[in-house]
C-alpha cells in the first residue's frame, strides 16, 4: 500500500508557496539524462587520469616500492609513492592533541586494507590500472587489531605510537549527581551493545579534477565534495598553500552523499598533488571497490550503558561508557561522531544525573567520517534498547516506560543534564497522536493472535530526538575545559545566502548548501517566491559553490540537516532584506508608507490602495538603471548576502555542558515484524513513524527524506555490514556481499507529521533527514527482540545469527558419518587435514617434493623457479581457477626436514589479486604395498583484493584446491603423468590467492 | 569473423535513439564508457562497474542491458536506447518522466536513468503490471535516496495513463 | 575498475569459436551473455588474451525437442528460455528456478550455458542440471562429447570443460509427469543462494539437490521416506555436504535450511 504525496495545485489562491509540495525544477534535467555529475563535465584536453594502489594488508611495513615497470608503460605520466606526496604536502590536521600524522597515503607503513600506497597518473584510466599491477611493494605484515575494545587492551598491536594503547582520546564527564542517583535508585539496568560499521553508500563515487598553476601556487579543485567547509582549511593547509590559493568547487549535481562525501578530501589531497607533480589537470573517479573498501565509514562503536531506575520505571540517571572506533587515522572532523551527540545522551527523555566516559581508539580499518545519522545511531541504539530491557526487566510496557520519562510538553525550552536545549516540542502528543493514528492496539491485537497460532511476530518501539544544525563548537567537547581556553572558543554555524537582482529585475538566490539531490533548489524557489510575492518558477536558484568567488563559511555544506531550518531561513532574510529596500524604493514611487507595501503576485502594491501599484521587475531593475532615483535610506538592491548564526550554539561551557546542535526534531515510531521460523528472516508487517520536525517546507520532500533515511536505516538493521576478520581483511568489497536494500525488501513506511515550529530558526523548520537513522535500527531490533524472546540482538539481523541465539542444540550427525567441518577460525586462517596413497616409495615421493626442477616442470603457468638455499625457493607462476588468473610472486621455505618421513613447508605468494599464506606438514610412510601414504594438514590465510572481493567462494574453493594438489601429486607419483597437476607449494599459493566471487 | 587487435581502437557504429553513431573504441572499453565519453551521452550513470547496482541499464536491441558489463565492439549494428531517448521532445517529459517528477521519485537522479529504462522496457510489454511485478522488476536496481515506493508508486500511475491513452486512441 | 587488454573474436560460426580456442587455449575465454565474465574483467580477476563473443553465431540459439530431451543452445539467453512457450510443460523444475537467476536485467543478457561454465556453486542453472541428470554437450576442432551434469562441475567454478571446448549447448531430460518443487533461500531477492534445494518425484522415490553448500550442485536418490526415517537421512545428507561459514550465513543455518526445506519440498512432491 503505498500513501499518497499530494501535490500542489500551482494555481492555487495566496497562499504561501512554502508548505507545497511543488514539483522539483531540479528534475527535468535528471529525468532525461541532462544532469552535470561531475565524470558527467568534459575536462580541459590534456587532463590525465589517476588510479590508486591500494593496501591488500591490515597493518604492514612498506619495505620496498618498485615501480620502474610502471613508469616505463607508455602513457603514464607518473607514479606517485608516499614520499613524492610528501615532498610537495603536509600532515592532515589531527582533532585531538596528540603526536600523530595523518597522511593520504601510506608512508612507510599501511594501517588498513585500502590504504593508498601509490598514485598511478596516465592517459587514461585503463592504462593507469595496466601500470597500477606492474608496481612491486614488498610488505612485511604485522599483527592487526579490529576490534575496539580489542585495541585498548594491553599487549594489542600499536597503529600509532602518538596514541599508546591506541588510545587518542579518553575522557569522563559528570553531569549532576549520578553517584547518588544510583545509589539511591531500586534498579540498575545495563547493557552493553556492539555497534558495527556501515555506510550510507551513495551510488555516484567520488570524484576529484584538480589542477596546480606553478606561476601562482594556486590550486583549482573540482570535487563532489559536500561540506562541511571547515575541511577547505584542512585541505589548504595540507598542500601548504593559504586558503585563497585553493579554489574548490563543486559540481552542478551529485549522486546522493548521506555525508559520505566529506570523505572525498584526503583523495582531494592527493589528486591535487599529483597535478603539482606531473603539471597537468588530473582526474580521479572513484571505483566501486575502491568505495567500499576505503571510503569512509560511520564508525563502529562498543557500548556499556547503565541506567538507575525507580520501580515505576522513571530513569534517573544514566552511565554511558562509549569506546569510539574511528578506524585507522583519525580524520578531520573525527571524533565528531562520538560528540555530535554530546548534548542529546538522554534522548527525549527527562533525565537529571549522567556521566559519561568517551575513550576514542584506532583499529585497522578504513578511517570513519561522516555518514548519515553520524553518532545517533550508535547513541540511541544503546539507549532504546535499554529502554525496553527496563521494560521487562520491571514488568511494565515499553511504552508505559517511554512515556513515563519524556520531557514534558511544559519544559521547553528544555536544557538537558550534558547541555543540549531542546528548542520545541510536545512529545506525549505526538506519541499519543501515533498511538492512534498509527493503530498501535490494531497491532497488538495482530500479535496476540499470530503468537496464539505459534507465529514469531514482535512489536517495537522507539523514542528519538533528532538533532539537526550542528553547533560547530561540539567537536571541542573533546578537549578540557583549558585546553579550550588555550585554542580560543569554538561555536555557531554561519549560514549564507545571497539575493541578486539582475537588470530585469529577476530573481536569483545563491547558497552554499551544496545538495545532494534533495531538492534545495526548489525549496529556496518557494522560500523566496512568498518574500517577493512572485512564483517560484520565477526564481532562479544556483546551489554550485566555487570558494573563489562565493560566500561561504565553515559551517557552509550539506551536513547535520541544516539546509531547513539554517539555509533556508537565511534565504528569507536575505530576501526579506531585500523585500525591505524595493518596499521603501516602491514607497516612493507610489507616494505611500513602506509599512503599506505588499508583494504580491508580481507587483509591489499599496495594501490600502491595490489598485496603486507596479510591477515587480521595475521596481527591481531601478539599482541597476537609476541608482540616483533611489530614495536616500534604500541603498542598493542588486545583491544581498545574509550570514546567519544562531546566539544559541554557544561553545562548551566550562563543565563541559554543550548546546551541541540548535534544533531538536521528535520522533516516535513503532513497528511489527514477523519473523520465518524456517529461514529466519525478518519482514517487516507495518512500519508507523511519527515526526515533529518543526514547520514543514516542502511535505513530499519531507517524506522523501523519511523514507530514504527508513531504507537506509532498514539495511543498516537487516542486511548492511563493512565486515572485517580477525586479522583485518575486509570482507564485504563488492555489492554482493555489501547488501543494500532494493525493492522487494522496502516496504512503506506509515508516515505522520506533527508541527511544532522551532523558535530559534527564521521559517521555524528543524532538520529531518536523519532521524529515522537513529530510530529506524533499534526499533526494529526492539521488536525483533520483542518477537524471540530474546535480550541481546546485534545488528545487523542476520538470519544465521538469529539461528545461534534461538534454536538449540543441532541435531547431532549420523554416527559414523561425515563430521561437520570445523567452524573457521575468524582470522580467516583455513587449516584441514587428509591422505592420500601414492604409487612409489616415501623415497621417491620426497625427492619429487624438493626438486625444483621437477616443481617448475610441473607448475602449470611455471615461470622460474629459482633455488636460493637448498631449502629456499622463488617461483613466479601465472596460475588460477577457472577463468580467474593472477601473477604471483611465491617463496618457499621448508623446516624440519626429516627425510625421507617428514617435513614442514611455510610460504607466501602475492600478486595483484591478493597474498596468500600457508604452512603445512607433510608425513610420509610406507603403505605395505610399495607404495606410501602421505599425510597432510595446512594451516592457510588469504588476504587482499580476492578476500574482500570473493569471500563468499574463498573457503569452498580453498578446500577444492587442496584437495585437487594432493590428488595431483598422487598421480605424478603414480607416474601417471598428467598434464594439469602439479604438486607444489607455490601452486596452492597462488591458486588460494586466485579465488573470485561475484555476482552473475 | 571479425577479430580486432587488444592494442588499436577500432570503429565502432550503431543507432543511438533512433540516430546513426559512430566512434572508436580499444576492444576493452566497455559500453557505458564509450556511451558516456566517446559519444557524449552522459545521461547513463556508472554505479558499480560490476552488474549490481543497475545504474547503467540501458536497451540493446530490445534487450534490458547492463552497459557497464557490455563491451562497445559488442553492440556494433546494434539498436540502443538510452534515457536521452526518452523525452518526446527537448522542452517536454514523457508520461513515465512526469509521474517520476509528480510523485518525487527521484532525490539525487543518479540511478534514475537505469530505472527509466528498465521501466520504459517492460511497461510496453506489460500495460497493466502488478505492484509485486514492478518490485520484481526494478529489484535489479540500486536507488539510495527515495525509499523505492514513490518509484513504485510512479511506475503504476505511468502505466495506468499510458494504457488509458492507448484505450483512448483506440476508440478514436 | 576497467578490463586488462584482450583482443576481440566476433564469432559467425562454431568454427570460427573451436579455432580460437585451438589456438589460443586456456588464453582464451568464451564470451555469451558476460554477465560473470564481464564483472571479473572489470575487476581484473580475468586476464583472458582473446574473448570469442558467441551471440551472433544463430545456430547455437536453439531451444529443441529431441525426443525426450530439451537441448539448450549455448547462445540461449536466461530469458528466452523463460519465454519459451513449452518451458513449464516439458521442463517444469527450470521453469521454477530461473526466475531466481539474478534479474530481470540480467537475465535478458545472460545465457543458461553461460551460467554452467562459470559454475557457481550458488547458481540455480548449475542445479537444475545435476537435479535433472541432464548433459553438457562439449565441442572442440579434435572432437565432441557428452558429459553427465554430475561429471561436468568438478568443484568451486570448475568444470570438466577442456581449455580447446566450447560448451556447446546442454541436453534436459524431460520427465513425463514429474512432480517438482523449488525452493531458494538468499539475503536479498535475486542473490546468490545460500541454500537452493530442488526436489523431484522420481519412479523409485524421491531426488534432493542442494546447491550453495557443497562445492558443487549434489544431488541424492531416496525410497520414499518418512517420518524419522527422511529427517535421519536429510541430517546425513546436510552433513556429508560439508557447508561452511561465509559472511552471509553459518554452517549450521545451511544445515538448518537443508534439513526444512528438504522436508518440505520432498512431501510436497510425494504428496
Amino acid at each position: 500500500m503505498l500513501q499518497a504525496v499530494k501535490s500542489a495545485n500551482p494555481e492555487r489562491g495566496d497562499e504561501p508557496w512554502v508548505g507545497r509540495s511543488i514539483e522539483r525544477v531540479e528534475d527535468a534535467a535528471l529525468l532525461s539524462g541532462r544532469g552535470r555529475f561531475i565524470d558527467d563535465l568534459g575536462v580541459a584536453p590534456g587532463t590525465l587520469h589517476a588510479t590508486i594502489l591500494r593496501s591488500p594488508h591490515a597493518h604492514a611495513d612498506i619495505l620496498s616500492i618498485d615501480a620502474e615497470a610502471a613508469r616505463r608503460l607508455p602513457g603514464v605520466a607518473a607514479v606517485l609513492t608516499g614520499s613524492d606526496v610528501k615532498a610537495v604536502t603536509t600532515s592532515l590536521v589531527v582533532g585531538v592533541k596528540a603526536p600523530v600524522e595523518c597522511w593520504p597515503i601510506a608512508l612507510d607503513r599501511v594501517r588498513y586494507v585500502g590504504e593508498p600506497v601509490a598514485v598511478v597518473v596516465a592517459t587514461d584510466r585503463a592504462r593507469a590500472e595496466d601500470a597500477a599491477e606492474l608496481i612491486n611493494v614488498e610488505y612485511r605484515p604485522r599483527n592487526a587489531v579490529v576490534d575496539p575494545l580489542g585495541a585498548i587492551t594491553p599487549g594489542a598491536p600499536v597503529l600509532h605510537d602518538g596514541f599508546p594503547g591506541n588510545l587518542a582520546s579518553d575522557r569522563a564527564f559528570r553531569y549532576g549527581d549520578p553517584e547518588k542517583a544510583f545509589a539511591d535508585s531500586p534498579h540498575r539496568f545495563s547493557i552493553d551493545i556492539r555497534y558495527p560499521r556501515n555506510s550510507c553508500t551513495p551510488i555516484e563515487t567520488y570524484g576529484v579534477v584538480a589542477s596546480h598553476d606553478a606561476g601562482e601556487d594556486a590550486y583549482e579543485v573540482l570535487a563532489n565534495f559536500q561540506g562541511p567547509f571547515s575541511i577547505h582549511t584542512v585541505i589548504a593547509r595540507a598542500l601548504k598553500v593559504p586558503g585563497n590559493r585553493l579554489r574548490l568547487r563543486t559540481p552542478p549535481d551529485s549522486g546522493g552523499s548521506f555525508g559520505v562525501k566529506q570523505g572525498v578530501f584526503p583523495y582531494i589531497v592527493l589528486i591535487a598533488a599529483a597535478a603539482r607533480v606531473t603539471g597537468k589537470p588530473v582526474k580521479w573517479i572513484e571505483d566501486r571497490l575502491e568505495h567500499l573498501t576505503a571510503s569512509v565509514s560511520a564508525t563502529n562503536r562498543a557500548t556499556t550503558l547503565s541506567a538507575a531506575v525507580a520501580a515505576d520505571g522513571k530513569i534517573l540517571a544514566l552511565d554511558w561508557d562509549q569506546v569510539e572506533d574511528c578506524g585507522a587515522h583519525l580524520r578531520a572532523p573525527e571524533p565528531a561522531t562520538l560528540y555530535r551527540m554530546h548534548g542529546n545522551l538522554t534522548g527525549a527523555y527527562d533525565i537529571g544525573h549522567v556521566k559519561v566516559r568517551n575513550r576514542v581508539v584506532v583499529t585497522n580499518k578504513t578511517p570513519t567520517g561522516l555518514n548519515r545519522g553520524f553518532g545517533g545511531p550508535q547513541v540511541y541504539f544503546a539507549l532504546e534498547r535499554l529502554v525496553q530491557r527496563i521494560a521487562i526487566g520491571l514488568g511494565l510496557d515499553p511504552l508505559d516506560v517511554i512515556k513515563r520519562n519524556l520531557i514534558d510538553a511544559g519544559a521547553f525550552p528544555y536544557r538537558t543534564a550534558t547541555g543540549a536545549l531542546l528548542d520545541s516540542g510536545n512529545y506525549q502528543e505526538a506519541v499519543a497522536r501515533a498511538v492512534e493514528q498509527g493503530r498501535l492496539a490494531e497491532l497488538k491485537a495482530k500479535r496476540d493472535a499470530a503468537r496464539a497460532q505459534g507465529r514469531l511476530y514482535g512489536i517495537g518501539f522507539t523514542a528519538v530526538v533528532e538533532p539537526s544544525v550542528s553547533n560547530m563548537g561540539y567537536i571541542t567537547t573533546v578537549l578540557t575545559a583549558a585546553e579550550r581556553r588555550r585554542a580560543g572558543p569554538k561555536n555557531g554555524a554561519q549560514a549564507t545566502a545571497t539575493v541578486g537582482l539582475d537588470p530585469v529585475g529577476s530573481v536569483t538566490v545563491h547558497v552554499a548548501s551544496v545538495p545532494q539531490g534533495q531538492g534545495h533548489r526548489t525549496v529556496l524557489s518557494q522560500v523566496v517566491a512568498d518574500v517577493f510575492g512572485l512564483q517560484p518558477r520565477d526564481i532562479r536558484v544556483n546551489t554550485e559553490i566555487d570558494t573563489a568567488k562565493d560566500a561561504w563559511s565553515i559551517a557552509s555544506g550539506n551536513y547535520a540537516s541544516r539546509f531547513a531550518a539554517a539555509v533556508a531561513g537565511t534565504a528569507k532574510l536575505a530576501a526579506e532584506r531585500v523585500a525591505g529596500r524595493l518596499a521603501r524604493i516602491a514607497a516612493s514611487q507610489l507616494n505611500v508608507e513602506a509599512g503599506d507595501i505588499v508583494f504580491a503576485k508580481g507587483f509591489v502594491t499599496s495594501k490600502h490602495n491595490p489598485e496603486n501599484r507596479i510591477a515587480f521587475s521595475r521596481v527591481a531593475a531601478l539599482s541597476h538603471w537609476s541608482p540616483g532615483s533611489l530614495p536616500d535610506d534604500a541603498g542598493q538592491t542588486i545583491r544581498e548576502t545574509v550570514f546567519w548564526t544562531p546566539p544559541e550554539l554557544t561553545p562548551p561551557d566550562d563543565e563541559d555542558r554543550i548546546n551541541s546542535s540548535l534544533c531538536h526534531g521528535f520522533i516516535f515510531d513503532f513497528c511489527g515484524v514477523e519473523i520465518d521460523p524456517v529461514t529466519l528472516e525478518t519482514r517487516i508487517d507495518r512500519y508507523v513513524t511519527m515526526h515533529d520536525c518543526g514547520t514543514i517546507l516542502h511535505p513530499g520532500m519531507v517524506n522523501g527524506q523519511i523514507r530514504g533515511g527508513f531504507t537506509q536505516a532498514l539495511g543498516a538493521a537487516l542486511f548492511e555490514e563493512y565486515a572485517y576478520a580477525e586479522d583485518g581483511s575486509f570482507l564485504t568489497g563488492t555489492l554482493a556481499d555489501y547488501l543494500l536494500p532494493t525493492t522487494t525488501e522496502v516496504p512503506e513506511p506509515e508516515i505522520f507529521h506533527m508541527e511544532t515550529p522551532s523558535p530559534f530558526t527564521p521559517l521555524g523548520a528543524k532538520g529531518v533527514g536523519e532521524g529515522n537513522c537513529m530510530s529506524t535500527p533499534v526499533c526494529l531490533a526492539n521488536a525483533v527482540a520483542d518477537a524471540l524472546g530474546v535480550a541481546d540482538i546485534t545488528l545487523p539481523l542476520v538470519p544465521a545469527r538469529l539461528a545461534e541465539i534461538v534454536r538449540g542444540a543441532e541435531p547431532p550427525p549420523p554416527a559414523g558419518g561425515t563430521t561437520a567441518a570445523p567452524v573457521r577460525k575468524g582470522d580467516r586462517r583455513l587449516s584441514g587435514e587428509g591422505q592420500a596413497t601414492v604409487k612409489g616409495a616415501p623415497e621417491q615421493v620426497w625427492a619429487m617434493l624438493l626438486d625444483p626442477a621437477t616443481l617448475q616442470s610441473v607448475i602449470p603457468g611455471c615461470q622460474s623457479v629459482d633455488k636460493i638455499t637448498d631449502t629456499h625457493f622463488r617461483a613466479d607462476v601465472t596460475l588460477g581457477i577457472g577463468p580467474v588468473t593472477g601473477r604471483y610472486r611465491a617463496d618457499v621455505e621448508l623446516f624440519d626436514l626429516d627425510p625421507p618421513r617428514a617435513v614442514t613447508l611455510r610460504g607466501g605468494a602475492t600478486g595483484a589479486l591478493g597474498f596468500g599464506s600457508a604452512e603445512g606438514r607433510i608425513t610420509l610412510a610406507p603403505d605395505g604395498n610399495g607404495g606410501t601414504k602421505l599425510s597432510y594438514s595446512y594451516d592457510a590465510a588469504i588476504g587482499g583484493k580476492v578476500a574482500s572481493i570473493g569471500g563468499r567462494l574463498l573457503d569452498g574453493a580453498t578446500r577444492v584446491i587442496i584437495g585437487q594438489f594432493f590428488t595431483a601429486l598422487a598421480r605424478k607419483a603414480g607416474g601417471g603423468g598428467a598434464a594439469g597437476g602439479g604438486f607444489s607449494l607455490f601452486a596452492l599459493l597462488a591458486k588460494l590467492a586466485g579465488l573470485f566471487g561475484g555476482r552473475r | 569473423m571479425t577479430r580486432l587487435k587488444a592494442d588499436s581502437r577500432h570503429a565502432v557504429r550503431f543507432s543511438l535513439n533512433g540516430k546513426p553513431v559512430e566512434g572508436e573504441a580499444e576492444p576493452r572499453m566497455l559500453l557505458s564508457d564509450f556511451l558516456r565519453h566517446q559519444l557524449g551521452a552522459t545521461g547513463t550513470h556508472v554505479g558499480c562497474e560490476h552488474g549490481v547496482c543497475g545504474a547503467c541499464t540501458v536497451i540493446v536491441d530490445g534487450m534490458l542491458t547492463r552497459s557497464c558489463l557490455t563491451l562497445a565492439a559488442q553492440v556494433d549494428g546494434c539498436e540502443l536506447r538510452t534515457v536521452e531517448g526518452l523525452a518526446p521532445s527537448a522542452d517536454r517529459l514523457g508520461v513515465l518522466q512526469q509521474a517520476f517528477r509528480r510523485n518525487h521519485a527521484l532525490q539525487c537522479g543518479f540511478c534514475t536513468a537505469g530505472i527509466l529504462m528498465s521501466l520504459d522496457h517492460y511497461l510496453a510489454k506489460n500495460p497493466a503490471p502488478t505492484e509485486a511485478e514492478i518490485r520484481d522488476l526494478l529489484s535489479g536496481h540500486i536507488c539510495r535516496c527515495t525509499g523505492y515506493t514513490p518509484i513504485i508508486k510512479a511506475a503504476l500511475e505511468a502505466a495506468a495513463e499510458l494504457t488509458s491513452a492507448k484505450k483512448e486512441t483506440s476508440d478514436a | 575498475m576497467k578490463p586488462p587488454a584482450f583482443d576481440y573474436l566476433r564469432a559467425e560460426s562454431v568454427g570460427d569459436v573451436l579455432d580460437g580456442l585451438a589456438q589460443q587455449g586456456g588464453d582464451a575465454r568464451v564470451l555469451a551473455g558476460g554477465q560473470s565474465l564481464m564483472a571479473m574483467l572489470n575487476m581484473r580477476l580475468a586476464k583472458p588474451k582473446l574473448l570469442i563473443d558467441i551471440m551472433r553465431i544463430n545456430e547455437l540459439r536453439r531451444i529443441e525437442r529431441e525426443g525426450e530431451t530439451v537441448v539448450i543452445g549455448a547462445g540461449v539467453r536466461q530469458a528466452d528460455l523463460l519465454a519459451w512457450p513449452k518451458l513449464s510443460e516439458a521442463l517444469p523444475l527450470v521453469a521454477l528456478a530461473l526466475p531466481w537467476v539474478g534479474h530481470m536485467q540480467t537475465r535478458s543478457r545472460g545465457t543458461i550455458c553461460g551460467s554452467l561454465a562459470h559454475a557457481d556453486p550458488s547458481a540455480e542453472m548449475p542445479l537444475a542440471l545435476v537435479a535433472l541428470g541432464g548433459e553438457v554437450l562439449l565441442r572442440s576442432a579434435r572432437r565432441r562429447r557428452r558429459v553427465a551434469a554430475k561429471d561436468f562441475f568438478a568443484g568451486m567454478m570448475l568444470t570438466a570443460r577442456a581449455d580447446d571446448e566450447l560448451i556447446e549447448g546442454i541436453s534436459l531430460p524431460i520427465v513425463k509427469g514429474a512432480r517438482v518443487a523449488f525452493r531458494e533461500v538468499a539475503r536479498r531477492h535475486g542473490d546468490f543462494a545460500i541454500v537452493a534445494c530442488a526436489a523431484m518425484r522420481t519412479q523409485s522415490g524421491v531426488r534432493l539437490a542442494v546447491g550453495g553448500v557443497a562445492d558443487v550442485p549434489t544431488a541424492r536418490d531416496w525410497p520414499k521416506l518418512e517420518g524419522s526415517a527422511l529427517d535421519d537421512a536429510l541430517n546425513a545428507f546436510a552433513y556429508e555436504l560439508g557447508a561452511r561459514d561465509d559472511v552471509h550465513a553459518t554452517a549450521r543455518y545451511r544445515r538448518d535450511l537443508v534439513r526444512m526445506i528438504g522436508r518440505d519440498l520432498i512431501g510436497e512432491v510425494l504428496q
